[in-house]
């Protein structure tokens, strides 16, 4: 026993020394880190440009390639959206718009936006750059398997644009894919184009679980010497639960569109009943549509917290950086990440509540739904908590997570709407949901992803973004897409149906054509704004100020690197040696207002720093 | 200016559109009128929450801006101040569960004097069968279905005989009685609405699916499909007449039973067999 405690010494001294810079003497015992139980990794050092940049083994830059490959897919998604809003705010504006069109760009939109775009970006994207650099290792630890997830991806991405050039395009049944009538005629694109959306999810979920293994044994296995879980940055923490949630979601996503494939394919019956269409009863019989409505959800509603729970996590991060002040309640929040991930997946009937199932469901769902909003509920007083006697840069970054704040509560509150079955019953499938889901799912999400590009940027490029185009770029995006999705909860009100391709002429409906106007020019402002960031990274990447080692004052790892942007391996030859959490901001006593996640104890001895 | 001023009137704003909205509920033509009460009561509560949420970020931004040399709190955790929060949400969350679960207790629970109504869905449009003087409605089967007999009764069951059939998207209801929908369709997913009377369920092929409503305002109300079902889902419509007592049996006495439809191709047969006789 006391041998091994004296190994242990001698590898803290050497940790110690390497960290403060080669200070003499002996450390005292309060830095003392447990060794590392696992060897470094070897990693493979590409050196040509293919295996540098295209089929590259560095998850950084997978991340910066999945980051680019799902905002090429979203600008897909946001164009149909133009030619939606166009249709709906200007009906026959656009001379080619069918409702074969409409239905075929609507279930696009939604697909691209929810699956291509924001999953991949998060986890993917945000994933893969952040995950190795905040945990301190350095890398994924499968590399090649992560390269082959991107490549997975992206062949994905190819088969699922292919759909829009083949006979009859794309499929049109919604990004929902209810069955029967996603493979009858009667849908477009019910023939070759529901058959490539499926393969493309089927390999896109296969992608995504050889990435999503990366994440997990990665933050399981491969943190730096220190870093114990509940020292991890919660962007790190919401990362994790979410891929955790996307290994048990997708398969149900992956079954399903397999069966829905063999239905279509070997004529089976999974969810076809007898039917009986143009005069004739079709081949099918005995299967249950409602079936696949509880694959796809069960899918569905955690993909909702997988988008939410990174989401999350990056927030609590930049607005505890940008506040100088620690993340209020850290347990709280990694619990109310957990337990929201762990409940995400016992709520998923309440999208349908009048779908048919037995209606006794109602009672169960709706009771686990509102549960839902406790923990959720927290998480939102802690954001506000925190910038609470915080000291608040007032720069783009803070200003993005404001606007997280406002959306997300908004969006959550009318969840609430949604959730509680009988209030359900008079708002579903109209617009009220479509204004629901794009404030809390679309927009704050989106906020939380700009906040973070204009955060990391400087790490990553190692240049700032222009605040003053940042800042335009914000209030655009923010009063522009409020402007939409605020009095469109009305048009839910007055009755207005989801998935109209015309606009309804009841006399009681007219009142909405004015305000459809509205929104679709709203939409189509917000939509050009986001090409402000896209000129912003350009320019900056060309004339841009120069960030240097940590700019905005983190405590966290990713900004500790040797060079800035990190390189391959990102450490150098140590690895850094981790002492205390990552939010020690505003330490009473501490010379400057952050003290960094491997600053040992002994040199903020005088400080009134808590133990973490 | 402060961008705490612009957050400010966006919320003023949001307060302000919700209280002079020209965008609001139609009237309630239905016993439903506690789903408006829940919404708001949700409206209360959740907007309340929702303003003060705001508020209180606002107030933070403008009390706590970046000052040079100051420093922020440290005080990672404050175990009170979160039990409060949490236990407060909870209540919050059960005063509104509650009454929603109430409701939906009403909901799914049919009263025993509803009339039923089968109604039937396809690509796209919608028929309605009423129960005859038995107030039964016969079974139904999909593969039955053909142009003498367009809602797929089985010909052995007696219950089917004297349903009333009503070959038209519009559906004639009585004031104040309350009605069981049935809903089935015979291709894909259909849902039967109508705004006013607030109440919902989709229709689904292979099974039958229920809802109950009692509409309480005599009138003329459209019907929308609200569960996408192909690219003729906008146009599905159909209408719904609410009458008084007297007007509504007027209207029953007109209409054809199925035991009428077959007697009428019957006659048709005859006919044509002597037409053929004739020639001949």
């Amino acid at each position: 026993m006391s041998e091994e405690y004296n190994d242990n010494k001698t590898v803290h001294a050497q940790s110690s020394e390497t960290i403060s810079g080669g200070r003499s003497g002996v450390a005292p015992d309060i830095d003392y880190v447990r060794p590392a139980e696992i060897p470094e990794q070897d990693l493979y050092h590409g050196h040509s440009f293919i295996t540098k940049w295209v089929f590259c083994q560095d998850a950084k830059v997978i991340g910066v390639q999945y980051f680019l490959l799902a905002t090429f897919t979203g600008i897909i998604g946001l164009i149909l959206s133009w030619l939606m809003r166009l249709q709906l705010g200007f009906p026959g504006a656009a001379g080619f718009m069918t409702a074969e069109h409409y239905y075929q760009f609507v279930t696009m939109h939604g697909m691209i936006m929810v699956v291509y775009f924001l999953t991949a970006l998060f986890l993917g994207g945000f994933g893969n750059y952040l995950i190795p650099l905040m945990v301190g290792a350095r890398d994924m630890v499968f590399p090649y398997l992560n390269m082959v997830s991107f490549w997975m991806f992206f062949i994905a991405v190819l088969v699922l644009l292919s759909s829009f050039f083949v006979p009859g395009g794309p499929t049109g049944a919604g990004w929902t894919l209810y069955p029967p009538q996603t493979i009858l005629e009667g849908t477009p694109g019910s023939g070759a184009g529901i058959l490539l959306m499926c393969l493309s999810l089927i390999l896109f979920v296969a992608g995504f679980t050889m990435g999503g293994l990366n994440y997990l044994i990665t933050v399981l296995q491969a943190r730096t010497r220190g870093m114990t879980l509940m020292r991890m940055p919660l962007t790190v923490w919401g990362i994790f639960t979410a891929t955790v949630l996307a290994m048990l979601a997708f398969p149900a996503l992956l079954v399903g569109a397999l069966m829905m494939s063999l239905d279509k394919v070997l004529g089976t019956s999974f969810f076809m009943p007898t039917i009986l269409k143009a005069g004739e009863v079709l081949e099918y019989g005995g299967g249950s549509p409602i079936l696949f409505q509880h694959l796809f959800w069960f899918f569905g509603h955690p993909e909702v917290y997988i988008v939410a729970l990174p989401a999350f996590g990056i927030i609590s991060d930049l607005i505890s950086v940008h506040s100088r002040k620690n993340i209020f309640g850290y347990r709280m929040m990694v619990w109310a990440i957990v337990g929201i991930g762990g409940l995400s997946f016992f709520v998923w009937a309440h999208h349908m509540y009048v779908s048919g199932m037995n209606p006794w469901f109602g009672f169960f769902f709706a009771t686990t739904t509102l549960i839902i909003a406790v923990p959720t509920a927290m998480k939102v007083y802690n954001w506000i908590l925190t910038l609470w006697r915080g000291n608040i840069r007032m720069n783009t970054v803070m200003l993005w997570c404001l606007g997280f704040i406002v959306t997300f509560v908004n969006g959550g509150i009318t969840g609430i709407f949604l959730g509680n079955v009988s209030v359900d019953v008079p708002l579903s499938d109209t617009y009220f949901v479509i204004a629901h889901f794009h404030m809390v799912m679309g927009i704050a999400p989106l906020m939380v992803i700009m906040g973070a590009v204009y955060h990391w940027f400087p790490l990553v490029a190692g240049k700032f973004l222009d605040e003053k185009l940042g800042k335009w770029h914000f209030w655009l995006t923010f009063l522009g897409a409020y402007s939409i999705y605020f009095p469109m909860h009305y048009l839910g009100f007055i009755g207005v149906p989801r998935r109209y391709f015309e606009m309804y002429d009841s006399p009681y409906m007219t009142s909405a054509v004015g305000m459809n106007e509205f929104i679709s020019l709203a939409a189509f402002l917000v939509g050009a704004a986001q090409f402000i960031l896209i000129y912003n990274i350009i320019r900056t990447l060309k004339v841009g100020k120069p960030a240097g080692h940590n700019p905005w004052q983190a405590c966290s790892l990713e900004w500790l690197t040797p060079k800035v942007p990190p390189e391959h391996g990102n450490w150098g030859d140590r690895l850094p040696v981790v002492h205390r959490w990552a939010y020690d901001y505003s330490v009473p006593g501490a010379k400057e207002d952050f003290i960094t996640q491997t600053t040992a104890p002994s040199e903020v001895a005088n400080t009134g720093v808590e133990k973490t | 200016m402060h961008p705490g001023i612009i957050f400010f009137l966006v919320i003023l704003g949001s307060i302000l559109f919700h209280i002079f909205t020209p965008w609001y509920w139609t009237d309630v033509a239905s016993n439903w009128g506690g789903m408006d009460d829940t919404i708001t009561l949700t409206f209360w509560i959740g907007g309340g929450v929702f303003i003060a949420v705001c508020l209180f970020m606002v107030y933070c931004v403008f009390k706590f801006s970046y000052k040079e040399g100051r420093r922020a709190e440290y005080k990672p955790e404050d175990k009170k101040l979160e039990k409060i929060l949490t236990w407060a949400t909870t209540i919050g969350v059960v005063a509104l569960l509650a009454p929603g679960l109430v409701i939906w207790n009403n909901y799914v629970n049919v009263p025993k004097n509803a009339i039923e109504v089968d109604v039937m869905a396809w690509q796209w449009g919608w028929q309605y069968r009423l129960p005859g003087k038995d107030g039964k409605l016969g079974t139904t089967q999909v593969v039955n279905i053909n142009d003498n007999n367009p809602f797929g009764i089985n010909t052995d069951d007696p219950y089917g005989k004297d349903d009333v059939m009503i070959q038209s998207d519009v559906l004639n209801l009585e004031n104040n009685k309350p009605v069981k929908i049935l809903l089935r369709s015979v291709d894909v997913l259909h849902n039967w609405y109508v705004p006013q009377f607030r109440a919902k369920m989709d229709a689904v092929p292979g099974i039958v699916t229920y809802y109950w409503f009692e509409p309480n305002k005599v009138g003329e109300y459209e019907v929308l499909c609200v569960e996408y079902c192909g690219v003729g889902h906008y146009a599905m419509r159909g209408g719904v007449i609410v009458q008084s007592d007297q007007d509504y049996k007027n209207w029953l006495e007109q209409q054809e039973t199925y035991s009428d439809l077959i007697a009428k191709q019957q006659n048709k047969e005859i006919n044509k067999k002597k037409l053929a006789k004739k020639i001949n």
